[in-house]
């Protein structure tokens, strides 16, 4: 076949496409739930929020706020027709508080009325009498009392405690990282509307659409098929809107059940912040064993979470914080354990990286003390513990690592920036400034894509194609601003050869695409991608049988190319043979499903290959330190992600760029701060400080990995880029340990946790200070 | 309830408002416009700046009856017809967008900055966008956008 003409078409795989809504965007008429005009009567819903961290709640008397004006409805625990449960993974995890309140936050009852105003000003009207109890609030508490949400999770391989002994240096330390708040800026919202009969439709600020139905139709008793749940896209999740969103979800639900009328419930911010989980905080120990080369021959960790007051995602996002644990390195005797700590706090959820971040916080954190133990530079540690090539590439769970390039990213970053060269300007500096301090740090990335369980693994997806060529495509993963609806609809584009105007997705709708997983764990495009090309390719086929007839070839010479379709030098429109298969009765609509290989798990054993692939990366950051006052700025950080071949560059350097910074925030600015009643003081942007346009590195350079096509049969050969460069952030910790270090000479391993307040780095200076005198 | 008599995107509009209503409620609920958006209620995200009399400004943080009298233009107004303002076009072109929630009033913060900066540079604007939000992008791309949206503007 020869008559294709080589042209390309427009938007398809590996070109930079603008996202699918940027001039809704820039003119303000996307819509996000909140904008969508309402019906009359749409009812408006408030919460009423735990003031106590744990407190029996031995009555609730909605006698005052029902009498306000414009209150048509309040429910608590005991309204609840179905099963007050709405647990993502085990069981027992209620919607309002029942019978107790667990922390500050817990929604506890929900009112319905005319107006926002007139519900929030109700919801102050509820009397409740509360019977304090005492609360436990902190990991070290839970642990010293055994309290958790979920068992113990392990992971080893030989024998870690002989192996300790019998290593000639050994390392005792700990490390501790701190929560983080999504703060999404479109805050948590849902509209739930009654249809006939018993059908609810939900409109849902959520990035699981399926959980939402679940949660709703378990809330109100219902079957599954009874409820709907609609997202056309979020205003930000990053792990925030996966489980949480089915408490607002649920609560909009059950008053709408009750008053049998729309009911929109969007929390304000602080409510927000306090009602609805987190990142987890970890606490990390270890013992570390390792030569006179800094090779590691034990390691023995503990990672224990807080994962607040139930378990939500906790089992799951320990399992990939132990799975990544080993970030790049090679560990021959390891034993890893992970817990899920119990407290009096909100219930700390999914959110970007879901425990890789702080499982490479803690392998970090060993690698610098072993580093500055043997006064060796931190590379030259992690290079002597890599994983190798055909030798030392199996994980502690394992999995071969059969696709490791991480000594090819830190040459290509060092190539790029010249490393020792930057060192020595570092130590210059140093040497020349006795108060601002300078430091600079690597960070190589291996993030493990896939969900670690198994079974989530799959995606569908539903495309037509209509009479005039234009395409509706539709998949079960969710818009929250990462690309994934421009990026799969360049796929579908792809697959038929026409040009990506003619694609259109729609909202995501558990009535059009069934039983989906959460659009996280990065995999929404690898997955749905994948399920899009199936339901594609199903159509093709048909088209091409009717192409074939047409033109009297055999079917396997028909070529899809540049919006037509060709048989040799004859063609016809994309659009004409569309029309034509409706003429001749074949169907132009299709489902489309994947499943991904090769992927399987035992989460009792801690052993498998819970990961297709791994995306690599890796930063070099530097920052300045100021040793009389605390604060930080980080001056540059350089980049080099690996994204497979992309499928859209301009994409996956946005995700690169806003993921770090996000990762950024997490160790530096962005504080949880708790009083000792278990209050949350930093619930608004007042208090609670994501990086602004000021806090960003002035240079800041990120360079996509060139020719780096994905080893395994991904969708069109690209890797997944969601979470991976969050991690890089952790370059930026390691830098402030760095500038700390410097004061005592690099010899000293300084005492510097995260989030890096200006306090905490304060704290490190004056330490290091005294140490080393 | 008192009158506001206000021209909104070249339009004269009255309506009648609680002395205590914000004028983005005015915008978002009476008037139907909803590109401005509510990011945290608490004046410090910057989802909700439209323009008064030129002027970028919070409208979280402005009464209703404040803006009595005067000129508002909000994200819709700032096209003409189908041509998109050079702002938002370059907010377009240079990806200063993922989820898009900020994007309103970060390109309403935009203009107003390329107003009154007409050299404006890299550090001017990561300044002059301090009380804007953005929790998806990192900034990096916004900062170019409004570098070129600048300079678009200016021919
Ligand atoms: S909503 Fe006005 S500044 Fe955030
Ligand atoms: S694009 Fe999502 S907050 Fe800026």
């Amino acid at each position: 076949m020869t008559a294709a003409p080589a042209h390309r078409i427009k938007g398809g795989v590996q070109s930079p496409v603008r996202h699918e809504s940027a001039i809704g965007h820039v003119t303000g008429s996307a819509l996000y739930l909140d904008d969508v005009p309402t019906v009359p009567g749409t009812l408006e819903a408030a919460l009423v929020l735990s003031p106590h961290a744990h407190a029996r709640i031995a009555s609730v008397d909605f006698a005052r706020a029902l009498a306000a004006p414009g209150v048509r409805a309040a429910i608590a625990a005991g309204d609840i027709p179905g099963r007050n449960d709405i647990a993502p993974i085990l069981k027992g995890e209620p919607a309002l508080a029942d019978g107790v309140a667990e922390y500050v936050g817990h929604p506890v009852a929900a009112i319905a009325a005319d107006t926002l105003d007139q519900a929030r000003a109700a919801a102050k009207r509820v009397e409740i009498a509360y019977e304090v109890l005492p609360p436990v609030l902190t990991i070290e508490e839970a642990l010293e009392r055994g309290l958790l949400v979920a068992p113990e999770q392990k992971i080893e391989r030989g024998d870690v405690g002989p192996a300790l002994d019998a290593a000639p240096l050994r390392l005792a330390g700990e490390a501790r990282c701190g929560g983080q708040d999504h703060f999404y800026l479109e805050g948590q919202i849902a509209l739930a509307v009654p249809g006939e009969e018993r059908d609810m439709q939900v409109f849902s600020s959520t990035q699981h659409p399926t959980e939402v139905q679940h949660g709703v139709a378990h809330l109100l008793g219902l079957p599954f098929n009874a409820v709907t749940v609609d997202v056309r896209r979020m205003g930000g999740a990053f792990g925030g809107k996966e489980s949480q969103a089915t408490i607002i979800a649920g609560i909009a639900a059950l008053l709408a059940w009750k008053t049998r009328r729309p009911v929109k419930l969007r929390l304000a911010r602080d409510d927000d912040m306090q009602a609805t989980g987190k990142r987890h905080p970890f606490l990390i120990r270890y013992e570390v064993g390792f030569d006179p080369e800094g090779r590691i021959q034990a390691l023995d960790m503990l990672y224990a979470a807080n994962a607040g007051n139930v378990a939500d995602l906790s089992p799951a996002v320990i399992a990939r914080a132990l799975c990544h644990a080993d970030n790049c390195y090679f560990l021959p005797n390891v034993r890893l354990r992970g817990l899920a700590c119990k407290t009096n706090t909100v219930s700390n959820t999914a959110f970007r990286g879901f425990g890789g971040p702080q499982g490479m916080f803690g392998i970090e954190a060993v690698i610098d003390a072993v580093a500055r133990h043997l006064r060796l530079p931190l590379e030259t540690v992690r290079q002597r513990n890599f994983y190798g090539i055909g030798r030392n590439d199996t994980t502690p769970y394992g999995m071969k690592v059969e696709d490791n390039i991480i000594e090819r990213v830190m040459a290509e970053l060092d190539g790029a920036v010249d490393l020792a060269r930057w060192r020595s300007e570092i130590d210059a500096f140093n040497r020349a400034n006795p108060v601002v301090k300078k430091g600079l740090a690597t960070m190589p990335v291996k993030f493990g894509i896939s969900f670690n369980l198994t079974t989530l693994n799959q995606a569908g997806a539903l495309v037509h194609v209509y009479t005039d060529g234009s395409v509706h495509l539709n998949h079960g993963g969710t818009e929250m601003g990462q690309g994934l609806f421009v990026k799969i609809a360049q796929v579908v584009a792809e697959a038929f050869q026409i040009d990506v105007e003619h694609v259109r997705v729609s909202a995501t709708s558990t009535g059009k695409v069934p039983n989906t997983s959460a659009t996280a764990a990065s995999s929404g495009t690898d997955m749905n991608g994948m399920a899009a090309l199936d339901a594609a390719g199903r159509i093709k086929a048909r088209m091409a049988e009717v192409a074939a007839a047409h033109f009297g070839v055999p079917a396997g010479e028909i070529v899809f190319a540049d919006n037509r379709v060709f048989a040799g030098n004859k063609s016809l429109a994309f659009a004409e043979l569309a029309e034509m298969c409706w003429r001749r009765r074949v169907s132009l609509s299709s489902t489309g499903y994947y499943r991904t290989p090769k992927i399987h798990w035992d989460g009792q054993a801690g052993k498998g290959r819970p990961f297709y692939y791994f995306v690599y990366g890796a930063a070099a950051c530097e920052v300045a330190i100021d040793t009389l006052t605390g604060e930080m700025r980080t001056l540059r950080a350089e980049l080099v992600q690996d994204c497979g071949r992309s499928i859209n560059p301009a994409i996956d350097l946005g995700q690169t760029e806003g993921a770090f910074v996000q990762g950024l925030g997490w160790l530096t600015t962005e504080e949880l701060w708790w009083d000792r009643a278990g209050r949350l003081g930093t619930h608004g942007p007042s208090t609670y400080k994501i990086p602004g346009s000021r806090d960003v590195p002035p240079v800041f350079n990120v360079r996509l990995l060139p020719d780096a096509p994905n080893r395994e049969d991904t969708v069109f050969r690209s890797k997944a880029i969601g979470e991976p460069p969050l991690m890089l952030a952790i370059a930026v910790w390691l830098a402030a340990r760095d500038a700390v270090a410097s004061l005592g000479d690099h010899r000293l391993a300084p005492k510097l946790d995260a989030p890096m307040t200006p306090e905490r780095i304060l704290a490190a200076v004056d330490d290091m200070k005294a140490r080393s005198a | 309830m008192p009158t506001v008599n206000l021209t909104v995107n070249g339009k004269a509009v009255s309506a009648n408002v609680e002395a205590r209503t914000l004028l983005v409620n005015l915008l978002r609920e009476q008037l139907g416009l909803t590109g401005t958006h509510v990011g945290c209620d608490t004046s410090q995200c910057g989802a909700c700046v439209v323009h008064v009399d030129g002027k970028s400004v919070k409208a979280c943080t402005l009464l209703a009856v404040q803006a009595n009298g005067s000129k508002v233009t909000t994200i819709e107004g700032l096209a003409s017809g189908d041509k998109l303002h050079p702002m938002q076009e370059a907010f377009r072109e240079h990806h200063g967008l993922q989820c898009g929630f900020c994007t309103p009033g970060m390109v309403m913060s935009a203009v107003c900055l390329a107003q009154n900066h007409p050299n404006l540079t890299e550090k001017d604007v990561r300044e002059g966008l301090e009380g804007n939000l953005c929790r998806c992008t990192g900034y990096h791309n916004i900062v170019q956008a409004v570098l070129a949206g600048a300079q678009a503007m200016r021919r």
